[in-house]
């Protein structure tokens, strides 16, 4: 689960490293890739696994929107007129799907990845390791694109100094635009992954949420790899207090971590700033 | 505002109930003067110290609670109770801000939401304070002040929530007005500059974040009196702290007739909507918030009073306390 | 001899690998005009981040009136009697002029109407007097220069950090700051100078002290600082004849 966490939080990581923005709708995004993946199944008889892509392409385009109708608006403003922003989004995102979709849970029937894996003594979900696998791919294949590809390279220099970069000639807009992008496509396969085994319904993103704030503040805001090991961290610390505690307090350990980490180690274990 | 149409609209806020009998209308003017008051409240750690505080329900939940619970425990009467509901949120208040002040921006809405939802957790789990089920205040008749209930008119109600809206702009204007409102501007403006000339940053931030609980909590109070029973869903959910932000920041942030202004504009939407639409009404009219906070945030941040300076014509407008000597000199 | 207003003792801060102040030392006394001088990236506003509390010390003392002020907090620092002005102009942008120098003027009145008076006669002594109702945002850069000077005055400090006067400010403006700086030397404010332009600091300090990565490498009265082997290879250069 740690790595789905990552998935989702690589994609915020990167919006906030890019302009200093944390997206409040992010676990809206993810709300609507589970959607996406829920009728690409229902609809289109493509099992979640197939569907990532077909999520990511479409909350990718959410992002791309997102950002060329609120965000670069909004770039320029005092940070309350930020917050609000995204916020609002998410807000919209969260009843729109109310009221187009209901209340109702849905789930995914019969998926590819179904039954349990025994590993020594333990009872893993077929659905949980195919999920982390995925995602870990996928994971690798940001890294990979931020490291080695041009175009990743630029999206990195903009990141850690937008004025020099667009100096060098490169187009701050378009990684801007680029940066939304790609958190979107990250939520969206993290999304897809999630149907397999979840729920979906529309205040589903609340708690992943919050999840992905704890790992961006863990792994350090802006930086990506560091995100996955916090992934994994969070995910722990959420399976442990699940099983320590009653469940209802689980969210309250992880924002318990959240906060030790912002007062305490504001860079996170790796970050940068 | 000048004299002669303020003291109209004062004359006619006042003698409202007497001309409107049916429970509708005095219950919107109600919800206006309720959500004003919040978002009045609101407004001061907020708009005017700049501390965007995203949970702010917590200390609506605390006051309906503290108050709900001392009448069936103690037989309290609930003005007694709403005194202790205040106290205890400013104490909370105080034990939240204490880790959360040191964040900035982001960091701090993030973690008001979080301290929010956690509140809202432990109160749905308790037993003691009625859990999920929520806790009904036990009707006593006939109505009385003493006990806060009045089942047979609105009308108490009406004064009563005038005169906390009353309190709240009160507080707000005094604040305005003195040392501490201009430090709390120069904090939202740069805590670090305002620091370099002596001023004690969180203790501001606390004194605003005091004042701001403790009357949310008495607007919890009168809620709970006014629906006689309270459930977490209903007086601690984040909804309601992004419905009180949005009433701010609609009428316009950091201004003192900014929140009031919001609530004049949404109440009557929402409960129009709530109307028309029944079941339904419930998403669609969050749905419009959420599409409202994103209209706001691009198009005018200052809301409708920052909007209604725009159309004057005014730019460089220097705001409330200076622009009055300005005028007069 | 009593107690030195502002005494720094091995002052030492590190930025991970970065050494932005290593061991400093030096003293002002009262009403002491100092300048303080170095290539861009000597540690100067770190120097000053030091002792106004912004930043804490990983090693060293900050010692004001003989009484130790390391790690304070910047309006403890305030209170005690410093005050600074910022490289990176810091006003408040959305209040007028009068309210921001207000600010300042509140740490000695609670009273609203005295610290508009106070306020009045610190804008008017800079110089900005028809200028008092005015946004921050809506002043110029030498405006804001001169509005931050008075925001700093009104605290009535005994000591002022002034973080680059003339930077960013046009050359017909400079002489009339400069008079500004010499003013409140004359009313026996204490002054510690960063600066970049050698003429204005050489004609009105007292004393220099030069930094060059971090350490102090010189300090001393401006004609001997001229003089001296280091500062001309680290800063000054040949040409420069006081």
């Amino acid at each position: 689960m740690g790595c789905v966490y990552a998935l989702v939080a690589a994609g915020l990581s990167l919006i906030f490293g890019l302009m200093e923005l944390v997206n409040f709708a992010h676990g809206e995004f993810l709300m609507l890739a589970m959607y996406v993946a829920f009728f690409a199944w229902s609809l289109g008889g493509l099992d979640p696994v197939i569907g990532a892509p077909v999520a990511a392409a479409v909350l990718g385009a959410v992002g791309w929107l997102t950002y060329h109708g609120l965000i670069r608006r909004v770039l320029a403003a005092p940070m309350l007129a930020q917050i609000f922003a995204t916020f609002g989004l998410g807000v919209f995102l969260r009843n729109g799907a109310q009221f187009a979709f209901g209340v109702d849970f849905l789930t995914v029937q019969d998926p590819w990845l179904a039954g349990r894996l025994s590993l020594g003594g333990l009872f893993l979900g077929l659905p949980q390791v195919g999920a982390s696998l995925v995602a870990l791919a996928a994971f690798l294949a940001l890294y990979l694109f931020l490291s080695r590809s041009e175009t990743g390279l630029a999206l990195t220099a903009t990141a850690q100094d937008r004025q020099a970069a667009s100096l060098m000639g490169i187009d701050t807009q378009r990684m801007f635009a680029l940066g939304w992008v790609i958190g979107g496509a990250c939520v969206g396969v993290a999304g897809a992954l999630l149907a397999t085994f979840f729920y979906i319904y529309p205040d589903v993103g609340g708690p992943f949420a919050l999840l992905a704030y704890v790992t961006v503040a863990l792994g350090g805001f802006g930086n990506v790899p560091g995100t996955l090991a916090a992934g994994v961290v969070v995910g722990l610390v959420e399976a442990l207090a699940g099983l320590l505690i009653p469940p209802a307090f689980k969210y309250s350990v992880v924002f318990a971590l959240y906060l030790a980490v912002v007062l305490w180690r504001p860079q996170g274990l790796f970050g940068r700033f | 505002m000048r004299r002669a149409p303020a003291a109209l609209l004062l004359l006619a806020v006042l003698a409202f109930p007497l001309v409107f009998a049916r429970p509708f209308p005095r219950h919107v003017m109600i919800m206006i003067f309720l959500y004003g008051a919040l978002a009045t409240a609101w407004n001061i750690l907020a708009g005017y110290c700049g501390q965007i505080s995203l949970g702010h329900a917590v200390y609506f939940g605390i006051g309906a609670y503290t108050s709900t619970f001392l009448v069936r425990e103690a037989a309290l009467t609930p003005w007694l109770g709403m005194l202790v509901g205040a106290a205890l949120a400013v104490v909370v208040s105080q034990a939240i801000g204490y880790p959360v002040f040191r964040l900035r921006g982001h960091y701090f809405a993030i973690a008001t939401i979080g301290f929010g939802e956690i509140v809202q957790t432990l109160v749905l789990n308790w037993d003691l304070v009625g859990g999920a089920r929520g806790l009904f205040v036990p009707i006593k008749r006939p109505d009385s002040l003493l006990n806060l209930q009045f089942h047979d008119s609105k009308a108490v109600y009406y004064y009563l929530a005038l005169g906390l809206l009353a309190l709240a702009l009160g507080a707000t204007r005094w604040i305005e007005r003195s040392r501490r409102g201009y430090y709390f501007r120069a904090i939202r403006e740069d805590q670090d500059a305002a620091a370099s000339l002596g001023v004690r940053v969180a203790r501001e931030k606390h004194a605003a974040m005091a004042v701001s609980a403790a009357l949310t909590a008495l607007g919890g109070t009168f809620w709970a009196q006014y629906v006689l029973f309270i459930d977490p869903e209903s007086v601690f959910p984040l909804s309601l702290s992004i419905l009180i932000c949005l009433v701010a920041v609609m009428g316009g942030v950091g201004s003192l007739w900014g929140p009031l202004l919001g609530a004049v504009v949404l109440v009557p939407l929402s409960e129009g909507t709530r109307v028309l639409l029944g079941g339904t009404g419930k998403a669609l009219d969050l749905l419009i918030y959420g599409a409202l906070i994103m209209a706001i945030a691009v198009i005018q941040p200052a809301g409708l009073m920052g909007l209604m300076r725009q159309l004057r014509g005014r730019r460089a407008v220097a705001p409330r306390g200076e622009a009055r000597r300005e005028s007069a000199a | 001899m009593s107690a030195p207003l502002l005494e720094v003792t091995g002052l030492t801060k590190r930025f991970g690998g970065v050494v932005a102040n290593r061991d400093v030392s030096f003293r002002v006394g009262p009403g002491e005009l100092v300048g303080v001088i170095g290539p861009n990236g000597a540690g100067k506003s770190t120097l000053f981040d030091l002792i106004t509390g912004f930043t804490r010390p990983d090693a060293g003392t900050v010692r004001i009136d003989g009484r130790d002020a390391t790690g304070l907090r910047p309006d403890e620092i305030c209170r005690l009697g410093l005050g600074r002005t910022f490289q990176k102009l810091r006003p408040f942008h959305g209040m007028t002029a009068l309210e921001n120098v207000m600010i300042g003027a509140f740490l000695n009145t609670a009273d609203v109407a005295e610290a508009r008076a106070a306020a009045t006669a610190a804008l008017a002594s800079v110089g900005l007097g028809d200028r008092i109702a005015v946004q921050a945002r809506g002043l110029s850069t030498g405006q804001r220069k001169r509005l931050e000077l008075a925001r700093a005055l009104a605290t009535r400090p005994r000591l002022l950090l002034l973080d680059e006067v003339t930077g960013g400010v046009d050359a017909g403006a400079i002489p009339g700051l400069v008079a500004l700086v010499r003013d409140l030397h004359a009313r026996g404010i204490g002054l510690i100078v960063i600066e970049h332009n050698m003429r204005v600091i050489m004609d009105i300090a007292q004393r220099i002290v030069a930094l060059q990565l971090g350490e102090v490498i010189a300090d001393g009265p401006p004609a001997e600082i001229t003089r001296d082997r280091r500062v001309i290879d680290a800063y000054l250069g040949e040409a420069w004849r006081a």
